[in-house]
């Protein structure tokens, strides 16, 4: 975890491909940019540290898609939803592993890290997603 | 500012809303000017207008950038300094900001501010992913979220607090179709009914087909010019005497609520402040219902009732033709249609009509002040006007 490494979106990515959820901690005013920002938008400090966001939250908000963009057609309809960390963070992702009509807002969810699965132009990224804990 | 002027329209246009087959975007926004100057003869548009502010959100649809200058010389107005505005579905609210800017900057004494969207040449799965662009891509689209699922988002949250209902939401949209169904320049001029809107088929869950807006073509505009000069060019101006803008992040995970926008909210404090008039003020609104939510919420972020009480509202017929505060007499974006860039203009376009008593069937009696809310993106951005009859 060297401070070396840039806090970025990139490398939130490459976080997520190890399997860990990472932020930005400023050095000067504490706050959390996660996703991580190269600029703290609270005091405009660039020194953070890198810190480990916990992967169990709660869900706070969600939706079923049913007319999905064409990379995702395939899998519609499918349940995505906001969720919130134990540190306050959050984070969008779709919700698998339980069905439609269970979920609700509140629930506690696990972040799940998966390989890359969609093709086409999409960048391949590390995807993720949130099932029941 | 007191509530006085800023700036005063003169003249607005509006092409037909709907598919307009065989059009190109500049041909399209060149039928919206074409009214404009057909409506104020005493302007000679090619000496008048000093600057052209064109709103237009997506150059995917026809591989077309570089909007200013392509509108600018379709509506004959070379050589004009011509620049797109492009703040997503707000891309003309902020045009019609930047316009105000460059009026009360007294480097342009009058201005066309409009906007342009062609869409209905695309399949839905296009149109759904350059709408998406709106939104945040790395989080929220690489995860399947689509523009309805944004507002599904919120409407989910909504219900969740505030117990709103999706029948409450399908009101909305029987609500526009009414309104749209009085204008003739609407893309869908029939009435629905309740059944219907909750019946048709899920978008995004909770919202439905009824309750999104439409994939739509169509062009607005407004002349605005300096109070002062006004007079000039027409008996019936209309002043615009409060103006708001505000941004918010682009990822609606990141905000605090999901059940307001604070964009709105801080856009809205502007331009009650600068026009001094309160929410009760308001004869009428024209609001952004890109989404049935975004109408419940919008009530509740200009203050039209209290949080958590849009849905009361628009049961209570309030904001229907003939009641306190009608919204969205156009049919809104719902029924209306809503070509995203010209949205923000085309609420303009309402307002120019209702303060001036040419809305025929669906005209507010009295209607002194109005209000128009436009949002961009899930409210990553928002722009809010008020008007005041002269």
């Amino acid at each position: 975890m060297s401070e070396q490494v840039p806090f970025t979106i990139e490398q939130f990515c490459k976080w997520a491909s190890q399997g860990k959820m990472m932020g930005g901690k400023c050095k000067k005013c504490g706050k959390i940019q996660f996703p991580p920002r190269p600029l703290c938008d609270n005091c405009l400090s660039q020194e953070f540290e890198w810190t480990e966001i916990p992967t169990k939250g709660k869900l706070l908000t969600y939706t079923v898609i049913h007319v999905a963009p064409t990379q995702f057609q395939s899998i519609a309809p499918y349940a995505v939803g906001i969720v919130q960390f134990e540190n306050g963070s959050k984070l969008p992702g779709m919700i698998k592993g339980v069905s439609l009509e269970q979920i609700k807002i509140g629930m506690p969810l696990t972040m799940q890290f998966e390989a890359c699965a969609t093709t086409g132009q999409w960048p391949q990224w590390p995807r993720y997603h949130f099932k029941p804990s | 500012m007191n509530g006085k002027p800023l700036v005063s329209i003169v003249s607005a246009g509006l092409s037909k809303f709907g598919k307009l087959e065989g059009l190109y975007t500049r041909e399209i926004f060149a039928l919206a000017a074409k009214e404009a100057y057909d409506r104020c003869p005493k302007l000679d548009p090619k000496k008048d207008i000093k600057a052209l502010f064109v709103g237009h959100m997506g150059e995917s649809y026809e591989h077309q950038g570089h909007t200013g200058a392509t509108v600018a010389d379709w509506a004959g107005l070379l050589h004009v300094p011509a620049t797109r505005t492009e703040a997503a579905c707000a891309s003309s609210g902020a045009g019609l900001r930047a316009g105000i800017y460059a009026v009360l900057s007294g480097l342009c004494d009058t201005v066309m501010v409009g906007g342009v969207e062609k869409m209905t040449h695309r399949s839905t799965a296009e149109v759904t992913e350059y709408l998406a662009m709106a939104s945040d891509y790395p989080f929220e689209q690489w995860n399947g979220i689509t523009f309805p699922g944004l507002f599904a988002l919120m409407a989910t949250a909504h219900m969740n607090a505030y117990g709103t209902t999706e029948k409450d939401l399908a009101m909305v949209a029987v609500k526009n179709h009414y309104h749209g169904s009085m204008n003739p320049k609407a893309q869908i001029q029939k009435e629905i009914t309740l059944e219907q809107a909750l019946s048709s088929r899920v978008v995004a869950w909770p919202l439905k087909l009824y309750d999104c807006s439409l994939i739509t073509d169509g062009a607005s505009c407004v002349i605005i010019t300096k109070s002062e000069l006004a007079r000039k060019y027409t008996d019936t101006p209309v002043h615009i005497i409060g103006s708001g803008q505000a941004s918010d992040t682009i990822g609606l995970y990141e905000r605090e609520s999901f059940t307001s926008l604070r964009a709105a909210k801080i856009a809205a404090k502007q331009a009650y402040e600068m026009a001094a008039v309160k929410p009760e003020d308001v004869d009428l609104a024209e609001v952004h219902d890109c989404f049935t939510i975004a109408e419940i919420i919008a009530y509740e972020d200009l203050g039209f009732c209290k949080p958590g009480e849009g849905a009361k509202l628009v049961e209570s017929g309030e904001t229907r033709l003939g009641g306190r505060i009608p919204v969205n007499t156009s049919g809104g974006l719902k029924s209306k249609g809503h070509p995203v860039g010209a949205t923000g203009t085309a609420q303009a376009y309402e307002m120019y009509l209702q303060l001036t008593g040419q809305a025929d069937k669906r005209q507010v009696k009295d209607a002194e002040i109005g209000l128009a809310h436009n949002l961009g993106g899930s409210g990553a951005t928002a722009a809010v006007h008020v008007y005041r009859r002269a």
